[in-house]
């Protein structure tokens, strides 16, 4: 397999790699960098979990190819967190038990993070709408839809 | 907000890993790596039922970077979660039994090459013929799946009586009989399985797993590798999602673990999402006949309940979930005559198990949709046929079962009340509907999986010099929340916050017994040992400090990080102190611990350690659809369900258990389908495997009721499993309110509802579902007299 050189910024800082053409940006973020945040429940692009922002916009990692994000930017649940602390996201969820096992918490962070960027002020359904892809086994996804509307009303603006 | 005694129990606290979840801190199974680690995979049969003939792995084993190949061969001791069942090998050995049953198995420096590997390894089959439906496993002239020859496939059977069912129906005024069909349904656990296998050069061995019982996988490993339990340790880690999907141990871990014993490195296996739905262990198909009598008031007088499992290739949980089938019928209603009659058959795919509720959502699917029915037959609401039938507080019941506290009754006035049933039941525009159902469940198996009279669980609570506080247990935490709920009971006890402890779960070198998280034990059971050691520990430091202050000992309390005189704020000692001046008053290191036993339970009878539970949990759930006449679409608008969990330790807590309960119930009740065709499944990915999005699930009311359960930590009883079982026959229930339809077999899909008012519209009584069961000859019963003092009236 050829190996290609990329650079990725991941959670705002540049990383250079040698990848075989057909890595995904899972398995980058996964096996090569150690980065084990991101989780993976089918590595086929059905359950969410591996969902991460490129260039700001949720994708399935697992479905991304690394050398196609070459110079674009991938935020993931690692970099969530910013100077001034977690992400309005991150307290919501931990305070309100959005997060059951966990498992399924980083991609929803990530699809929520994308949702409120976009609009600020979400209703119930444009959650749910925003969340669709991602699922989660435990929670019946009530608490967490909940704590992304309660991340909302505390953000700023 | 209401006084309570307490200080941490009942606070809607976050969970203590909330933090490290919401950051990707937490380290599941698969995000763990070591140091040379080779990653392994395994060769699953192609072949729902085959001898195999050869498997020649010279190839896979000459492959550049292939570290090790296993076969049946290399370890042929066979195992079982339950003793009685110990039918599985960690690799086919002579026959595979179900398309994706493990062949063999590899190590190799990376994923790629452990594939090429597989695709290297040669196994020849001689096909049998499959037995796939029940039909099949009940004809005598297909090949047996365990065993040589030809014959019924039957795994087990059962038959037991209680009281004299027919004197019941002689003295009814109304007699039903149903059949219903529960169909097969999969954990799907978000997490795939993973296990991390590193044996040393002190000859131990490190198994880290992503399972729900690392004491009974501890087990496994030493019967199959024929290694002493002492050089062995096993690490749960964090599990991502597990109803009782990872409660067995697996071929997987075993393998892994041989793996690195071979190659004297690590070997880390994780299951691909399509070999998850092989593993599966998921919930049994189970068709069932069942007949009551009833008096005109809806009283009744007798049940006769008739199962029939579809158990798969394997033993599994099997012979437990066959008597689940017949146990809890009886923890809700007062049944004065009742007969049980079960087989559970082998079939060629994969084994079904133990999956949230283990054999109980079935038969309350059934129980709760006929009584729905006798209550249109007797014209009786069907709330009031509930209420007449209720069990009793502090009551036996005829097949021995200890009920203790139960607001069964409260939770359906409740339920009822804050849905608005009564004004809605009946009355709803055509194509709404609402429906309502009861259930109740263990808080823990009264009887541990293996025979031992030691105690199902142990906490230890170690103090160091500075006052910090270690709390150890086996408990496993599966999302449920059991280190949180232990961190709390033992911070109440010390006056001190559950984020001032240090946790040490899961762990068999580490930490004392704990039989593992399943049959909804862990509150219960490692609650009352962690209260236990709480208590202890409390009490050695506030004599202590009695002592030292010469005052009495009563008037102590622990609060707010102080051991504190009672009616004086602020007056005693800080809790450091107070931990000082206890170690040095009584010269030894602050230690304790605390454990819990369950009381004797079972009946005079065999099959009486299934049900049996030191206490219950009750469930009313009304669940309100709109259904499309044309499509068969059912929109479930609403959810509430009323839970009796004795005392909440943590609401918010509870709240996450009856939102993914009522989750899961409707996904069974309306989606999920682990089906097959012939050997083969049907879809083995979760976009075949339909589960509900966000945009399917509706809002959820949780009803949080709290019926003080005398011997519970706090009062505390189970809330894990428990909700899930009313919402599927409510959802059932209404469908029949929305459209007259009777859906007699889950799931409900629109395909079945659009044949039921199909068929009402032909003048038929729209009733879609199995119409005859297998004419199997059960053994003889086995007569059982009700517990003394039963009061058949
Ligand atoms: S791992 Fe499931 S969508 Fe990517
Ligand atoms: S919290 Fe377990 S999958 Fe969502």
């Amino acid at each position: 397999m050829t190996e290609r050189a990329v650079t990725i910024p991941i959670n705002g800082e540049g990383r250079q790699l040698l990848i075989p053409e057909n890595r995904t940006l899972l398995e980058v973020l996964r096996e090569d960098l150690e980065m084990t945040g991101t989780k993976h429940g089918c590595d086929l692009g059905e359950c969410g979990a591996c969902t991460v922002l490129l260039d700001g916009l949720p994708v399935l990692s697992c479905l991304v190819l690394a050398r196609e994000v070459d110079g674009r930017s991938v935020t993931t649940v690692e970099g969530l967190a910013g100077d001034a602390g977690p992400d309005e996201l991150q307290t919501a969820f931990a305070e309100l038990g959005a997060a059951q096992c966990g498992y399924c918490t980083p991609g929803m962070l990530l699809s929520a993070r994308a949702l409120l960027d976009e609009n600020p002020a979400p209703t119930t359904g444009e959650v749910r709408e925003a969340l669709a892809g991602n699922l989660c086994r435990c929670t019946g996804y009530v608490k967490i839809i909940d704590a992304v509307r309660l991340a909302a009303s505390r953000s700023p603006e | 907000m209401t006084e309570t005694p307490f200080s941490v129990i009942g606070r809607r606290l976050p969970r203590l890993d909330a933090v490290d979840q919401t950051t990707g801190r937490i380290r599941y199974a698969d995000d763990l790596t070591l140091p040379g680690m080779l990653v392994g995979r395994q060769l699953a049969s192609t072949h729902a039922h085959a001898l195999i003939t050869s498997i020649d792995t010279s190839r896979a084993e000459a492959l550049e970077g292939v570290r090790a190949v296993l076969t049946g061969a290399d370890l042929p001791i066979t195992y079982g979660i339950l003793p009685i069942s110990q039918d599985e090998n960690v690799f086919a050995v002579d026959r595979v039994r179900y398309v994706g049953e493990p062949v063999a198995g590899v190590a190799a420096v990376d994923r790629e090459t452990a594939e090429r590997a597989l695709d290297l390894i040669d196994v020849q089959y001689e096909p049998l013929d499959e037995v796939v439906t029940l039909d099949q496993a009940f004809d005598d002239d297909r090949p047996l799946i365990h065993g040589e020859g030809f014959g019924k496939n039957v795994h087990r059977s059962a038959a037991l009586e209680f009281g004299d069912v027919e004197e019941g129906f002689a003295s009814a005024d109304h007699i039903r009989e149903d059949i219903f069909s529960f169909g097969g349904t999969t954990h799907a656990a978000l997490e795939t399985h993973a296990a991390l296998a590193s044996y040393g050069t002190d000859g131990r061995l490190t198994l880290r797993s992503s399972t729900q019982i690392p004491h009974y996988l501890h087990r496994a490993l030493e019967k199959v590798l024929e290694m002493p339990p002492e050089r062995i340790r096993v690490i749960a880690t964090p599990v991502g999602g597990g109803f009782g999907g990872k409660t067995d141990p697996f071929s997987h871990e075993i393998a892994a673990a041989k793996l690195s014993m071979v190659t004297g490195q690590p070997v880390k296996i994780t299951l691909t999402r399509e070999e998850v739905f092989y593993t599966h262990r998921g919930r049994h198909p189970v068709l069932m006949w069942l007949k009551t009598g009833f008096r005109s008031d809806g009283r009744i007088t007798a049940l006769h309940f008739t199962t029939f499992l579809d158990g798969g290739a394997y033993g599994s949980y099997g012979i437990a979930t066959l008597y689940y089938t017949g146990a809890l019928q009886t923890s809700t209603y007062r049944i004065p005559n009742y007969r049980f009659e079960g087989v559970r058959v082998f079939t060629n795919k994969p084994p079904c198990g133990a999956k949230r509720g283990n054999g109980t959502p079935q038969p309350r699917f059934a129980l709760e949709c006929h009584l729905d029915k006798a209550a249109h037959d007797l014209g009786i609401d069907p709330v009031a046929i509930r209420l007449r039938n209720v069990v009793k507080p502090f009551s036996m019941t005829v097949n021995h079962l200890r009920i203790t506290s139960c607001a069964l009754t409260e939770c359906i006035e409740r339920v009822i009340e804050a849905s608005g049933f009564s004004g809605k039941y009946g009355q709803l525009p055509e194509g709404r509907g609402v429906g309502f159902a009861i259930g109740a469940y263990m808080s823990g198996a009264g009887l541990p999986i293996y025979w031992n009279d030691m105690p199902q669980s142990e906490v230890e609570v170690t103090v160091d010099d500075s006052g910090h506080v270690t709390v150890r247990s086996m408990a496993t935490d599966i999302g449920q929340g059991s280190t949180s709920m232990l961190g709390g009971i033992v911070a109440e006890c010390l006056g001190l916050e559950p984020d001032d402890l240090t946790m040490v779960t899961a762990d068999t070198d580490l930490t004392p017994i704990d039989l593992g998280s399943y049959s909804s034990r862990v509150t219960f059971m490692a609650g009352n040992a962690a209260l236990e050691a709480g208590v202890r520990v409390r009490s050695r430091v506030v004599a202590a400090v009695a002592d030292e202050l010469g005052v009495n000992p009563g008037d102590l309390v622990a609060r707010g990080g102080r051991i504190e005189l009672a009616d004086e704020p602020g007056s005693g000692t800080t809790w450091s102190e107070a931990v000082r001046c206890t170690v040095a008053a009584t010269g030894r290191p602050l230690i304790e611990s605390g454990s819990y036993r369950p009381p004797e339970l079972a009946g005079p009878y065999r099959g009486s350690g299934v049900g049996i539970s030191p206490a219950y949990s009750y469930s009313a759930c009304v669940v309100e659809i709109d259904c499309d006449r044309d499509t068969g679409m059912v929109k479930v608008e609403q959810v509430w369900l009323a839970h009796d969990v004795g005392k909440a330790l943590n609401p918010m807590l509870v709240e996450g258990q009856i939102e993914g309960g009522v989750y899961m119930g409707l996904s069974e009740a309306l989606f999920e389908e682990h089906a097959f065709r012939g050997g083969l499944h049907r879809g083995p990915s979760l976009l075949d495997y339909k589960m509900p999005t966000t945009l399917e699930m509706p809002p959820v009311e949780c009803i949080i009721v709290e019926s003080d359960d005398p011997e519970g930590p706090f009062g505390a009883k189970e809330v894990g499993q428990g909700p899930l079982l009313p919402v599927i026959p409510a959802v059932a229930n209404a469908i029949h309110d929305a459209l007259g339809v009777r859906i007699d077999e889950t799931p409900f899909t629109p395909d079945k509802i659009v044949a039921g008012l199909v068929d009402l519209s032909r003048g038929g009584t729209g009733r879609v579902g199995p119409k005859a069961v297998p004419d199997f000859k059960f053994p003889p019963l086995t007569r059982v007299e009700p517990p003394e003092g039963f009061d058949a009236r």
